[in-house]
């Protein structure tokens, strides 16, 4: 009976609904800390692995050698690649393609790499046009990210050393 | 304002008798409606905003500085977008729905006093004309889910029906309140008998018909938690499911013109409407004499504007039947109830409202 009352009063008085509103009501006023992305970003962690990228040696002769093993352990079969004699008598690749949309991103080429010429970047926000040929980035491409990012790569990746 | 309205009626010899009344009301209905859609747009602004910040986000900020033309880039948006019809739909009715859900939703503005002397018309029956033109509005709704010959959008019309029609009843009755103590159904006369003070406001002896009032103008206007007749997670969109473009623009237009609506509403009836709330307190008074009327009105609305929102942000959706018993077995009874103590409150003189 007496229950019965302090219930009747409890829902007349609407206190839940009140409490409810009064915990938006706080949140309202509370600081938001949502990141503004293209203006703020989040720190990424220097193992990250995103988009990829070919290296050059400082002198400007590019790394890779065609050696053929980011190919052999890509476990998506993601990477193509075509190689001839360059007229120094040196290997090198004519093609070097990663197709995105098969890629895990999980770094194997980047580990069995005896040259370090194949590295993931910490880019992320890229974007290609929606169809296969524009879901494949070829060496040029690759070179080109290389080139533009070679200070990020080696600071990522010399912070990242001494825990491998 | 007044003297501006003053102004225009003393035009009037100029023109030749009919045309210029004519030409008197469209003026009106045009300095209504304008600013009307333009609170409109930024109601929705506003109500992303304040959700928005309520669930620790910080909403639209893109569109313009702080973005503040996010509701003129979504107008564009809804105007350039194709309207589609459903095939085997009825095109006429289809298309008819939203002209029926617009057109109450604008035309009950008229009756509304937004100062003293201050309307664009003024009925001596405005309340029963508010009844009643806030009932059409429904028939834009279940005209719409008919039309669409599609199956979610014909239960959010069945839905909407069965709602208005177990909440008018409670309004009418929280209404029929207001009018026993004011002695008009004149809303400027309403007004008019709440002058004097805050404490000769009806929200102090209509506490709990303010309180169902307004929860009533919730499900009234479908609006969270009574939204049952859009339900995103129940059945889709509602009766808005095969609208697109400037066809679901125009309902999206009529839902929150009557959202707004029922806010001045609610000021007008419980809230002493243009009264300013300093009123019969010594300097307080004075110090606010120069604020317009239309000024409190508006701030007091706002209130309750800011209250649908924060309402909406923090109740879950209703179970349709929890809706159906609140209506059938609390308010209607606690509504007849405060009937019977509103008469004998009149009857014996409690009170500085009688």
């Amino acid at each position: 009976m007496i229950n019965n009352i302090k219930k009747l009063i409890k829902d007349f008085s609407l206190s839940e609904l009140r409490g409810g509103l009064k915990i938006t009501a706080k949140e309202l006023i509370n600081k938001k800390i949502t990141v503004q992305f293209p203006e703020e970003r989040t720190p990424i962690s220097p193992r990250f692995r995103g988009l990829h990228a070919l290296r050059r040696y400082p002198n400007g002769e590019e790394r890779c050698i065609a050696c053929k093993l980011c190919e052999a352990v890509c476990p998506a079969n993601a990477i193509t690649i075509e190689s001839e004699m360059r007229d120094d008598g040196t290997r090198r690749t004519t093609q070097y393609d990663i197709d995105l949309f098969k890629c895990i991103f999980c770094g194997f080429c980047e580990e069995a790499c005896p040259v370090d010429a194949i590295v993931e970047t910490q880019i992320f926000d890229y974007a290609f046009v929606d169809s296969r040929e524009g879901s494949i980035i070829d060496k040029a491409h690759l070179l080109e990210v290389g080139d533009n990012n070679e200070q990020m790569i080696n600071e990522t990746k010399l912070e990242d050393a001494k825990y491998r | 304002m007044i003297a501006f309205w003053q102004w225009i009626h003393a035009l009037i010899p100029w023109f030749d008798g009919a045309i210029a009344t004519i030409v008197i009301i469209l003026i009106k209905a045009i300095a209504l409606v304008m600013p009307l859609m333009l609170v409109v747009a930024y109601f929705t602004y506003a109500e992303r905003k304040v959700i928005g910040y309520m669930q620790l986000r910080v909403g639209p900020n893109r569109v313009g500085p702080k973005g503040w033309l996010q509701p003129i880039a979504d107008a564009l948006k809804l105007m350039t977008k194709e309207i589609i019809f459903p095939s085997k739909a009825n095109i006429y009715l289809f298309l008819l729905a939203p002209v029926l859900a617009i057109a109450p939703a604008i035309a009950i503005w008229a009756v509304i006093p937004f100062d003293e002397g201050m309307y664009v018309a003024n009925l001596d029956i405005s309340l029963l004309y508010v009844l009643a033109i806030g009932s059409v509005g429904v028939y834009g709704i279940i005209l719409a889910g008919w039309a669409s010959n599609s199956k979610y959008p014909l239960l959010g019309a069945l839905r909407s029906a069965s709602l208005l029609v177990s909440y008018e009843i409670v309004i009418g009755f929280a209404l029929v309140t207001v009018v026993m103590i004011a002695g008009s159904v004149n809303l400027n006369d309403i007004v008019m008998a709440q002058k004097g003070s805050i404490l000769n406001w009806y929200w102090i002896p209509l506490f709990p018909m303010m309180i169902i009032f307004f929860i009533s103008a919730l499900v009234e206007t479908n609006r969270a938690p009574f939204d049952v007749v859009e339900g995103e997670s129940e059945i889709v969109g509602g009766t808005h499911v095969e609208y697109s473009g400037m066809t679901f623009a125009v309902f999206f237009l009529a839902e929150y013109a009557n959202m707004i609506f029922m806010a001045v509403l609610a000021v007008i009836l419980f809230f002493g409407g243009w009264h300013s709330p300093f009123e019969g307190i010594a300097y307080l008074e004075a110090g606010f004499a120069w604020v317009p009327g239309i000024i409190w009105l508006l701030a007091k609305s706002t209130f309750f504007m800011f209250l649908y929102l924060w309402i909406r942000a923090t109740f879950p959706r209703f179970r349709y039947d929890q809706i159906m018993r609140l209506s059938w077995k609390v308010f209607l009874p606690w509504t007849i109830v405060w009937i019977f103590v509103v008469a004998l409150m009149t009857q014996l003189k409690i009170g500085p409202w009688f």
